[in-house]
């Protein structure tokens, strides 16, 4: 009996500092659901969610003060990886942050484009390149179609074009299925 | 036709006397007949090339030219864009006219970027360059690179570019080099009529190949019931009296000419899933590829033209045409008689793995092997789809040995990441789980829905991960910003306020110092009151008061 007693706790001693010891030496830096949901969401960087981009509302997310049906780019696809991550239902997108649509991304009409940079300052990803008293101009394959330049804009030039689809990004149309006629004898 | 396979490792022997099998596969009826009949014909000089450019896999190529540019046959006119790429040359001599959008072979029947040349009818060939026609004294890297710029994509019809795949190969120890001249699918002969016709050629390349590669051993691969052509081939490999070149006879079971499919039937290795024949010690060419090796290094001659089928029986006089690259099947149709009335639909490629196209306004390109006019009875349309019933019959037949009715399913219902645990890109998408299914799924379909999905979706994470690392690189250089312009406000404070200290201390010190020579002087001179006898009381107040104020002198900010 007391041999049994010792040995047990013995091992729970043992074991105890082990896991005390792997807690610290294997420490992990940032909260990794951050990452697994940052990692999800498009990264668009629009804001339309109300965070001031998607590594915040990923944040948000963890943290509990977010819905995961905040973000209009990412659309039902997004909200049906968030809720197989996060164990939770899958709801609708919340329609007052916006509709899903297709990607889109934008243009500067450069014959009207007064080099102002105010579209430079909102990009999220440094996609616009120029001075100022310069043209600007869209490096469209870094654009994430947030729409964010179009507001500060002074004389819209800016206008909102959808993402040319060519032979690179085609997708084979799945077979039209019409319901399975099941014959009956 | 199951798997009769052990699996085990040629011994390496110099014969194929044992062939192995691959799991599944058919046996079609072959309808090569049809284009057989004739020799192959020039199909001509159209009015008009459509060189699109992209033919291959890779980066697309970068055009050379511009509109009004006179450009000869074989004269580069788009270069390569990185290494995977491949340029391209025109096929005949004429004036470009333009450099647009064009419609193109491909299933989404949507339009590439192509370079149109109005052909003068001259067909002037540019100086060829035949620095290397004695190629066994060129080194294997100089060998490449002239292939590379003879714009020579393997023909048998992935258009994977050559120089890169045998580069690859190089690096690896190659043991078996085959020539693939299995052409399996029903109605497509160009690669029999090559070998009949050009086999002196295809012999050569082999050599070439043989020469950059070292192979231990070399098998030239013919599928049963091709007799012409194997004669052909076996009497150029004995006419250049070489005792290392083999010829092999591969019982007719689609598709056996499949990279990986021949591969097992020769040599009973599988390839690796994801992996490449070089893995293994195998290099695979297609028969076209050979001679058109040959062309370039001992003519000088770019890849400008092809052999390709226009047959089925929509077609009056079905055959097969040396066509240039760019010439609109349109032309080919005219150069066989146009089509009979009996015609339905066309197909590039063959009936299993072939795509259906929406006009014959469309360029011939380097893998565009057949052209086939459907007639009506032909192939009558798959009746509608019903339910599968798991009787597995698409397993049984799967030459890559997959499981079809799961990858459908998986495919289906959108859950990929299952279909590529299940090796969806294994599918070679030869059509034969399709092709036997008694419920008439257009399984197929499903897979290729699956893999561009798949492709989409990964090139959309891409393009995430991208804008990720921009958005965090730009909020750190704007936080960087922001803390190097407080340092540097903070900086400047402190440099004022420490400039206003040093005054003011330099002044007390000054006060200090004289107050100091002021005491000294009196303590010096042993200054003594003058006329302080007999003073009144308040005289003598005022005096003390003044010593007091002597002794602590106010702060010398008051009054």
């Amino acid at each position: 009996m007391l041999a049994a007693l010792l040995t047990l706790g013995a091992l729970a001693t043992l074991i105890g500092l082990l896991l005390g010891y792997a807690a610290i030496r294997f420490r992990v830096e940032s909260d990794p659901v951050v990452e697994q949901i940052d990692a999800l969401l498009p990264q668009t960087q629009c804001g339309q969610c109300t965070y001031a981009g998607c590594r915040p509302y990923a944040e948000a997310i963890a943290a509990g003060e977010a819905d995961i049906n905040q973000c209009p780019p990412g659309g039902e696809a997004t909200i049906q990886a968030l809720a197989n991550l996060l164990g939770k239902d899958p709801k609708p997108l919340n329609p007052e942050h916006g509709e899903h649509k297709e990607k889109t991304v934008v243009v500067i009409d450069e014959n009207v484009c007064i080099g102002c940079t105010l579209c430079i300052q909102a990009c999220p990803v440094d996609a616009i390149v120029g001075a100022a008293k310069q043209m600007h101009t869209v490096v469209t394959a870094e654009c994430t179609g947030c729409d964010l330049c179009i507001p500060p804009c002074p004389v819209e030039c800016i206008h909102v074009v959808p993402l040319r689809r060519d032979i690179g990004n085609w997708i084979w149309p799945a077979p039209t299925e019409d319901e399975p006629q099941v014959r009956t004898a | 036709m199951t798997s009769h396979t052990t699996g085990k490792r040629d011994p390496g022997g110099s014969s194929f006397a044992r062939l192995h099998h691959f799991h599944g596969g058919l046996v079609l009826p072959a309808h090569s007949e049809m284009s057989t009949s004739l020799p192959v014909a020039a199909a001509g000089i159209p009015d008009e090339l459509v060189i699109p450019l992209q033919q291959h896999i890779g980066e697309t190529a970068m055009p050379l030219v511009s509109p009004g540019d006179t450009v000869l046959r074989g004269q580069m006119i788009a270069a390569p864009r990185g290494n995977v790429s491949s340029p391209v040359h025109a096929s005949s001599s004429g004036t470009v006219t333009a450099i647009e959008p064009r419609p193109f072979p491909h299933p989404s029947g949507m339009s590439a970027s192509s370079i149109v040349i109005a052909t003068d009818g001259r067909d002037t060939w540019q100086p060829a360059n035949t620095a290397l026609a004695n190629y066994r004294q060129a080194s294997p890297d100089e060998l490449l690179e002239h292939i590379r710029n003879a714009g020579i994509v393997g023909l048998g019809g992935a258009g994977f570019p050559t120089a890169v795949k045998l580069a690859n190969a190089t690096s690896h120890g190659i043991d078996l080099l085959l020539i693939n001249g299995v052409e399996c699918e029903p109605y497509i002969t160009c690669d029999n009529m090559l070998m009949r016709e050009r086999s002196g050629e295809i012999l050569q390349g082999t050599r070439i190949l043989q020469h950059i590669l070292r192979p231990k051993r070399c098998v030239i691969a013919i599928e049963d019931g091709m007799a012409d052509a194997e004669a052909a081939m076996r009497q150029a490999v004995a006419a250049a009296t070489t005792d290392d070149i083999e010829v092999v006879r591969v019982p007719e079971i689609y598709p056996s000419g499949g990279e990986r499919q021949l591969i097992r039937v020769l040599t009973g290795r599988e390839v690796p899933s994801s992996g490449f024949p070089s893995d293994v010690g195998i290099v695979c060419q297609n028969v076209g590829t050979a001679a058109a090796i040959a062309q370039a290094v001992i003519q000088g001659r770019p890849l400008v033209s092809r052999f390709v089928t226009v047959t089925g029986e929509g077609i009056r006089q079905a055959r097969n045409l040396e066509a240039l690259i760019g010439t609109p099947f349109s032309h080919l149709v005219a150069a066989c008689g146009g089509y009979t009335p009996d015609v339905d639909r066309l197909l590039m490629g063959g009936p299993m793995m072939g795509f259906a196209l929406r006009s014959d306004d469309i360029p011939v390109i380097k893998t565009s092997n057949c052209i086939l006019a459907v007639g009506r009875n032909e192939m009558p349309p798959p009746p509608p789809a019903l339910p599968c019933i798991r009787c597995s019959k698409c397993t049984e037949v799967c030459p890559a040995d997959l499981l079809p009715q799961q990858l459908y399913w998986f495919a289906r219902s959108g859950n990929l990441d299952a279909a590529q645990d299940y090796s969806l890109f294994d599918c070679i998408e030869c059509g034969c789980c399709a092709y036997v299914c008694p419920s008439h799924i257009p399984l197929v379909q499903y897979y290729r829905h699956a893999k561009t999905e798949i492709w989409a979706q990964e090139k959309q994470k891409k393009a995430a991960d991208i804008a990720r690392r921009r958005h965090e690189a730009r909020q750190q250089r704007l936080e960087r910003i922001r803390q190097e312009r407080s340092e540097r406000m903070a900086a400047r404070k402190q440099a004022v306020a420490g400039k206003t200290a040093q005054r003011d201390t330099a002044k007390q010190d000054a006060i200090k110092a004289a107050l100091e020579r002021v005491r000294q002087k009196k303590a010096q001179a042993g200054v003594t009151p003058k006329n302080v006898d007999n003073l009144t009381p308040e005289q003598q107040q005022q005096i003390e008061e003044a010593e007091r104020r002597r002794q602590h002198p106010p702060p010398p900010g008051e009054k």
